[in-house]
């Protein structure tokens, strides 16, 4: 973020770092990432399957465990607390996912699933509070008061996906991992809940780490964005200017690649060559280097660093600021 | 020089259980001009693949009906035809590629036995040339031919696909449908495999369908689009125009609703309201309870299709019957 140097973001990620055992040998599934954000913001995740964005999320919420690295919120170092604080902690810090279904138990009902935190949380002292904060919930994630005792399976995936909402929102979190909360439902329905995501964070003051593969929905919501190609971040900056110029080759494929609906992007379009390598045992070197058309030989030889290249933006890329993309 | 290769007139589609009707496609009209291209748009429930497996004549069988309408091929009344003969149609004349290559095919047969059956079956070939032309094939679509006694798994998702590309084109359809060929394709991958669809397209002479939910996609490949919503064709027409300038007001919600990386938008306007219960037949518009411009009259009087230049729209306020209040907003 620029100019926002001097404020102590509510959100900082120093390498992370999660490898997986694998028979074939260690997998980096998330390696070395460090980012932080600020309250209030929205950074977004992006890339394809495979380069690391869910599992990053999952690391920092310690949904799984990070192989190292550090993760501070509001100051506390989380990867080191003990699993009773780190309760504690987790009621600011919640998470989205993806498929509103299968996140949801099939035999409780809409208002028993909302409820389930602030009842584990013990954040209510009788059945009547209770049932006013669960009503509040809905109201805010605008589900029908009528729906309070229907299940999942009876609502559609917009309906459901509030439900997941107002789940996150029951213990008052600040920061809340959206793993891909729209890429299962229809455009029309997308676009409810992309602004309802938006009014609440005006609202609440939330701060989003948003998680997708859709580009044009992390342009939309996001103050910031991450790219990420096979567990590493290449390259990080506020939305509007990446969509600007890129300065990571990744970045520039990646985003030529979309489709557009004014134009036929054939012409414009940079094709990839070959699919995305192997995240198991990298070998030293650029990551991206062998689909890549400005690669030299430094960069099969040398991991990039990552750093800073003009304010609020960072890449890695040794050719980044003689190419201009 | 257009000469028709498919026209579908009135096409209705039903699945029918014990105590349910679902209106699935209701009296779509529609017409593929040799070489053509169209993209059926439309949201999760709108009939597109309904609409292609009652081409391909792949309904369900206990449940799946075509109740009225004719779908000519070739001139040739497929609705009409027997198992035998459509047998003989799809995979030869008529292809289709679905939207998941993890399943769309045999795990335990080689590549390029899978293209080569195709060849075999539809008897163009016999087993040594079939097996040259999987080959073939399999270059095509820019995988190496020594990879062809490989199985699937062998394949991530996006060689997947294109071997399901090579089985669909073997024997040089007329037409190709491809059922959201690219949704499970990362955005580099889908960026690989349209512009090969399109290569094909225009290699071979064959005309496509191309079903996609995302706008984008459509516009990569299609000349024209036709927008469906709840079984309906509501507007059609060359794609530039009705993407630059919708005349029915679920085509500009769609287009609303979609952030879009060269428009800054602040803030999306969604469509209000859900996908109607498509057992239920309304009196008057079926898009009526989500649809910004209605008046009174929408709810009684259901819209027929309008003309409008080469471009068709079903919307009371193209025929006259409310005033017009899409354009103004617009301009």
């Amino acid at each position: 973020m620029n100019n926002h140097s001097d404020m102590i973001p509510i959100l900082q990620v120093k390498n992370l770092k999660k490898y997986f055992t694998t028979p074939r040998g260690m997998l980096h599934a998330v390696d070395d990432v460090s980012f932080a954000i600020q309250e209030g913001k929205t950074l977004g995740v992006v890339g394809e399957s495979g380069c690391g964005k869910t599992t990053t999320g999952r690391a920092i919420l310690r949904l799984i465990e990070p192989t190292s690295g550090s993760v501070v919120f509001n100051g506390i170092d989380i990867t080191s607390l003990e699993k009773n604080k780190l309760r504690i902690m987790r009621e600011k810090m919640q998470i989205i996912f993806q498929d509103p279904y299968s996140s949801l138990d099939p035999r409780m009902s809409v208002a028993s699933i909302i409820a389930e935190p602030l009842i584990i949380h013990k954040r209510v002292s009788g059945k009547k509070e209770l049932l006013k904060q669960v009503q509040k919930l809905m109201e805010m994630v605008e589900l029908e008061d009528r729906l309070s005792s229907s299940y999942p399976h009876e609502l559609d995936g917009g309906r459901r996906q509030r439900i997941g909402i107002a789940r996150a929102l029951a213990l008052e979190p600040q920061f809340i991992v959206c793993d891909e909360p729209v890429s299962s439902l229809d455009v029309s329905v997308q676009a409810q809940i992309l602004n309802l995501m938006q009014d609440l964070q005006d609202r609440l003051g939330l701060t989003y780490m948003f998680v997708t593969h859709d580009m044009a929905v992390v342009k939309h919501i996001s103050d910031e964005i991450a790219v990420m190609y096979l567990g590493q971040i290449i390259e990080l900056s506020p939305a509007k200017d990446l969509f600007a110029h890129q300065y990571h080759p990744y970045s520039h494929a990646l985003i030529s690649a979309i489709p557009k609906i004014e134009s036929k992007t054939d012409e414009t379009m940079t094709i990839l060559k070959g699919e995305i390598g192997s995240p198991i045992e990298p070998k030293p070197g650029c990551r991206f280097a062998l689909r890549c058309e400005y690669c030299i030989e430094k960069c099969l030889t040398d991991t990039p660093v990552f750093k800073t290249i003009e304010s609020g933006r960072a890449v890695a890329c040794w050719r980044a600021e003689e190419l201009s993309l | 020089m257009e000469s028709l290769l498919l026209s579908i007139n009135n096409l209705t589609t039903q699945y029918i259980t014990d105590n349910n009707i679902i209106h699935a496609v209701n009296g779509i009209s529609l017409e593929l001009a040799r070489g053509g291209s169209i993209g059926l748009v439309g949201e999760s429930g709108a009939g597109k693949t309904t609409t292609a497996y009652s081409i391909m004549g792949l309904l369900p069988k206990l449940t799946g009906k075509i109740i009225k309408g004719s779908i000519l091929f070739e001139g040739k009344d497929l609705t009409l035809l027997s198992e035998e003969e459509m047998r003989d149609i799809r995979g030869s004349k008529i292809s289709m590629i679905f939207q998941d290559p993890m399943t769309s095919l045999n795990p335990i047969i080689t590549v390029g036995d899978q293209i080569a059956e195709v060849l075999e079956i539809h008897g163009t070939s016999n087993k040594n040339e079939a097996q040259k032309k999987a080959g073939d094939m399999l270059e095509m679509v820019g995988i190496p031919r020594g990879r062809m006694n490989e199985y699937p798994h062998q394949f991530s998702g996006g060689m997947k696909q294109r071997v399901i590309i090579a089985i669909a084109l073997a024997c040089n359809p007329e037409l190709l449908i491809a059922d959201e060929p690219t949704t499970a394709l990362d955005v580099t991958i889908q960026a690989q495999v349209l512009k090969m669809i399109k290569e094909l397209k225009n290699e071979l002479d064959t005309s496509l369908i191309l079903i996609s939910h995302n706008l984008g996609v459509v516009a990569q490949v299609c000349e024209n689009v036709a927008i469906m919503y709840a079984g309906r064709i509501v507007e059609f027409g060359a794609l530039r125009d009705v993407f630059s300038k919708p005349l029915h007001p679920y085509t500009e919600g769609l287009l609303n609703s979609i952030p879009r990386i060269e428009v800054e938008k602040e803030r999306l306007i969604p469509i209000r309201g859900m996908m109607p219960d498509p057992s239920i037949v309304p009196s008057g518009c079926i898009f009526k309870p989500r649809c910004p411009y209605a008046k009174e009259e929408c709810s009684v009087q259901a819209p027929i299709v309008s003309k409008i230049s080469d471009r068709r729209v079903m919307c009371l306020m193209h025929e006259g019957v409310i005033p017009n209040t899409m354009g103004a907003a617009n301009e």
